[in-house]
């Protein structure tokens, strides 16, 4: 098959590995890789396989209402597709919102951040690490050495603590119903830590689920519950009201008190567990050190979380902003949305059609009509594939470029383009875990770096999310208490037809959302997400997406047992109901009933 | 290996509970059930070596937002559940394997069990393109669907996906998504609507089925009526302001500020059934109204096409007579306390006709809405 202009040897002559479902993700994926008689992979396959139509349902809807819907893209990040959401129908409105409203915007999709990394890492991505079955055979008081060496700090380390989580495990595994564990890959020789570390993480499992529904209550105090609390356009829903009359019925002492307990929890498990575990079965598996695929070459970042109310210029962000192609790390290109030359997507091996071949869109002019075909190549039948081919379509999710280049976004992304651009904080915590690690800058752009720049960043956003809090309590302790301008609400205020987009760091990466209004109702709408950008086919030019590209030249142990396959693809935190979106064409008939 | 096992039993020993309590907690159980004294000791007997029932979880088209819901249970909590009160055997958002030895892990578990498992399914089965829009190990979801269902003993449906359709199948439904209950029709269903549900109302579904080895009482759309057989509006703690006829008028205005109500906001609590009002979300920490957005109805059938989550609801009358919001809102304050009163008055003589009258104030409204 030869290489690609993006620089990778794919050969597809050896063996075919077949892994669906891709499970531990959000959403419905596939993979498939060949395999050379050295077990390492020479070409690899991702397809996205769901597909809802979401922005074909939000065509004539009220701009007001969208928020709620695109929350309901993923109920994993929930929140983030909501805020971004907001953010372009105010774009495009010109709608300012308040201090306040910034502040508590910035908490709450930090505490995402927060939340999102500690769930991905604990639940869906550290049993390609870590071997819970191993951990039977552990010394307790050990593993309470190990715990008191890598975190001095964190009170649960008594060797008693590890001897009851032991036993439980032991009697559950000993009941013959393994439940999560059934059929895990628990001999497989690609598993590499000591029973003690392997104790320490399972029991840390069990910690972060019981930590995780303490730290969503923030969105519980601001918007109501979680998943999926309420957002408005205009600013927030929630009132503030301090010591007036019907403070209890308002964001008072009480609640701030409570969100405030609820950072400083955060900051407690990232310093004390979440960042120590990452060095410290990092360290196992310092020289496994592949998965790096596009990282090193293209990487792209939107940045988030504005320090001043309204104001996303790339100075104003704490996240950082830009792009960098083929490694050249000394330039960070500036990125913008608006750009029609910037952003494209491309559908040639997507299960879409825009009726001209090699075309790409700008998502504000973004059509897509579902075109679900297999290649003459692909085994098996249309309702059972067996082998894909994708020499031709071959997944629901689309290829976005970024001037022509497949791009990787997400946590590592966004530490890249900051590290390039000499963020003080990222530099200060890349450098000194790399000193801590005794690895060199070059190890960032791997599985493990993938990994390692979430925790970082579940750091920085705890002690982010302290600052805007902090924020918070001095504007309002300065006599301002506003939360929402409503000055627009009443779509009669608004002009006839009107575009804007909005973007957000999701955890996962670059997101974008495109509106155009018409009449006081979306005309179009579309979302590139950050696993469309991952998780994108082969594109006209035969440029391979991130996933892709990072499974490259991995050596499997055993290649029936896909443990690597998952352990690079977990690093991404795929998101599939995120990734496969539509608009329909302009013009295109759908029989809706009417909505007022 | 029986020993082994981790049962009910040994959950409770755990969590501090005494054997006498336990024993006390049987007989309760057997009260509950209809059964004499005799049958404490089978019941008791049942909880110390029953293994811990077989689930398995199924995704179609979804968002996992019940998934995650489910893992903020705080009582039980979301370990406990998954360690010691089921057998979570399938999974795909969690379960360690995948591919192969994932699917062989559900064939596995409904060969050995078969008839005595849980079916539980988050998000629905898209019918159009040959189901192809929502593929499981190269197959269409529907597929896997129908075959986990015909073993099972019973088949929950979480949230407003599986019960409903939820926003894949607002209009215009472009993959034609279907709720599980139009696919599977020889099944008991318990529909848990909500987008999502309430994290303790999952897991209470759970632990009321594996506590009393029975389904929950359902309502004629079969939802247990233990969580949705009241709407928000009755258990709601901003009703004495609906009542009194004050209202927030526009957003972080002086009256939201004050917590009033929200109905003039668009909120959909009168037309709707579920817990939020009184179990709260997570842990009971608020619900969106405590926190100043009006419901919009996410646990109800189709709430994505009843007309906007701003619009208000015109048919909503309070205290039982012919009077909307807007009549009652220019009401001078010092009148309220006599309505109050005869609130009271009035709802006592109404109570016994209330209830139908609600469901057909509820069906009318979501008419009015749609298309309105």
């Amino acid at each position: 098959m030869g290489a690609t202009p993006n620089g990778f040897n794919l050969d597809n002559t050896g063996r075919r590995i077949v892994v669906d479902p891709v499970t531990r993700i959000e959403g419905h994926m596939r993979c498939e890789v060949n395999v050379d008689d050295q077990g390492i992979i020479r070409n690899a396959v991702s397809t996205g396989t769901m597909w809802r139509g979401l922005e074909v349902i939000l065509k004539g809807r009220d701009p007001r209402d969208a928020w709620a819907f695109t929350e309901r893209i993923c109920g994993v990040c929930t929140g983030t597709h909501a805020l971004t959401s907001v953010r372009a129908v105010e774009d495009a409105l010109q709608i300012k919102i308040p201090e306040n409203a910034n502040s508590i915007r910035n908490i709450m999709q930090l505490n995402l951040q927060i939340h999102d990394h500690i769930v991905h890492f604990y639940h869906l991505h550290a049993l390609d690490w870590v071997n819970p079955i191993n951990a039977l055979k552990a010394d307790p008081k050990a593993t309470s050495e190990l715990q008191q060496t890598v975190s001095p700090s964190h009170p649960m380390s008594s060797p008693g603590y590890f001897r009851d989580v032991q036993n439980r495990l032991k009697k559950f595994v000993e009941s013959g119903q393994l439940g999560l564990f059934k059929n895990g890959y628990w001999d497989n020789p690609a598993y590499l830590l000591p029973p003690e570390a392997d104790l320490m993480a399972t029991t840390h499992y069990l910690e972060a689920l019981d930590l995780q529904k303490e730290i969503v209550k923030v969105h519980t105090i601001f918007g109501g519950k979680n998943p999926h609390p309420n957002w408005l356009v205009g600013g927030v829903p929630c009132a503030i009201n301090m010591d007036g009359i019907g403070s209890v019925g308002a964001i008072n002492m009480e609640r701030l008190n409570l969100v405030s307990s609820i950072i400083e929890k955060c900051i407690e498990f990232n310093n004390n567990v979440y960042i120590p575990d990452v060095i410290a079965i990092g360290g196992f598996y310092k020289n496994w050190l592949y998965g790096g695929g596009l990282s090193g070459k293209s990487v792209m970042a939107y940045g988030d979380i504005p320090e001043n109310a309204n104001d996303y210029s790339s100075g104003n962000l704490h996240l950082p902003r830009g792009a960098i192609i083929n490694g050249n790390m000394k330039e960070v290109h500036d990125v913008d949305q608006r750009d029609p030359e910037q952003i494209q997507e491309f559908v040639d091996h997507s299960w879409y059609t825009y009726g001209t071949p090699g075309k790409g869109l700008h998502p504000w002019d973004g059509v897509t009509e579902p075109k679900y075909e297999l290649g003459a190549n692909a085994k098996g039948s249309r309702t059972n594939i067996q082998e894909i081919d994708e020499a031709a379509k071959y997944s629901w999710i689309k290829a976005p470029r970024w001037r022509g280049h497949a791009m990787e976004v997400g946590p590592l992304a966004r530490y890249v383009v900051g590290y390039a651009k000499g963020h003080e904080d990222i530099k200060n915590q890349v450098d000194g875990l790399l000193r801590t690690m005794n690895l060199p800058v070059s190890a960032l752009f791997s599985t493990l770096g993938r990994t390692a720049a979430r925790a970082l960043e579940s750091e920085y956003c705890g002690r982010l999310q302290k600052h805007f809090f902090d924020k918070l309590v001095t504007t309002i302790r300065n006599g301002d208490s506003n939360t929402a301008n409503v000055e627009k609400w009443d779509p009669s205020t608004w002009p006839k037809e009107a575009k804007g987009v909005g973007a957000t760091e999701a955890p996962r990466g670059a997101l974008g959302h495109w509106v155009r209004i018409k009449d006081g109702r979306i005309e179009n709408y579309q979302c590139v997400v950050p696993t469309t950008w991952n998780g994108s086919p082969r594109d006209t030019q035969g440029n391979i997406g991130a996933f892709e590209a990072s499974l490259m030249d991995t050596k499997m142990e055993r290649p029936d047992e896909p443990v690597e396959i998952l352990r690079t693809l977990h690093s991404f935190d795929p998101c599939l109901a995120c990734s496969t979106h539509v608009m329909s064409p302009d013009g295109q008939e759908l029989a809706r009933v009417k909505v007022r | 290996m029986s020993q082994a096992i981790e049962t009910f039993y040994d959950v409770m020993r755990r969590q501090g509970i005494t054997r006498r309590s336990f024993m006390k907690y049987c007989s309760l159980t057997a009260a509950a059930l209809g059964l004499g004294p005799a049958f404490v000791p089978k019941i008791a007997e049942a909880m110390g070596t029953k293994p811990r029932t077989p689930v398995i979880w199924v995704h179609g088209l979804e968002c996992t937002c019940c998934s995650e819901s489910f893992i903020r249970s705080a009582h039980p909590l979301a370990k406990d559940v998954v360690l010691s009160m089921i057998s979570l055997d399938y999974d795909d958002t969690l379960m360690a394997a995948a591919g192969h030895q994932a699917e062989a892990a559900l064939m596995d578990t409904i060969e050995k069990y078969k008839g005595n498992y849980i079916l539980a399914v988050e998000g629905n089965p898209p019918l159009n393109e040959d189901g192809m829009y929502c593929i499981i190990g190269g197959k269409p979801f529907v597929e896997q669907l129908k075959m986990a269902a015909e073993h099972a003993k019973a088949i929950i449906s979480w949230g407003a996906c599986a019960s409903y359709g939820c926003v894949q199948a607002a209009s215009p439904n472009p993959t034609r998504a279907t709720p599980v209950h139009k696919v599977i029709l020889d099944k008991p269903i318990i529909k848990v609507p909500g987008c999502p549900p309430i994290a303790e109302v999952m897991t209470g579904v759970i632990t009321y089925m594996l506590t009393f080895d029975r389904l929950p009482e359902l309502d004629r759309q079969g939802r247990p009526l233990m969580f949705y057989s009241q709407r928000i509006h009755d258990k709601c703690y901003r009703r004495p302001h609906f009542d009194a006829g004050q209202f927030v008028e526009h957003w972080d205005d002086e009256n939201a500020r004050k917590g009033y109500c929200l109905y003039k906001m668009g909120c959909k609590g009168p037309t709707t059934y579920n817990a939020c009002s009184t179990v709260r979300w997570n842990e009971g920490t608020s619900f969106p109204i405590q926190s100043g957005h009006g419901c919009i109805g996410c646990s109800e059938d189709g709430f994505w096409d009843q007309g906007g989550f701003y619009n208000r609801l015109h048919t909503i009358n309070q205290f039982g007579i012919e009077a909307n919001a807007d009549q009652i809102g220019t009401v001078a304050a010092g009148v309220v306390g006599t309505s109050v009163a005869a609130h009271a008055a009035i709802s006592a003589l109404k109570r016994a006709q209330k209830k139908s009258q609600d469901k057909a104030q509820v069906a009318q409204s979501k008419s009015e809405n749609t298309g309105a």
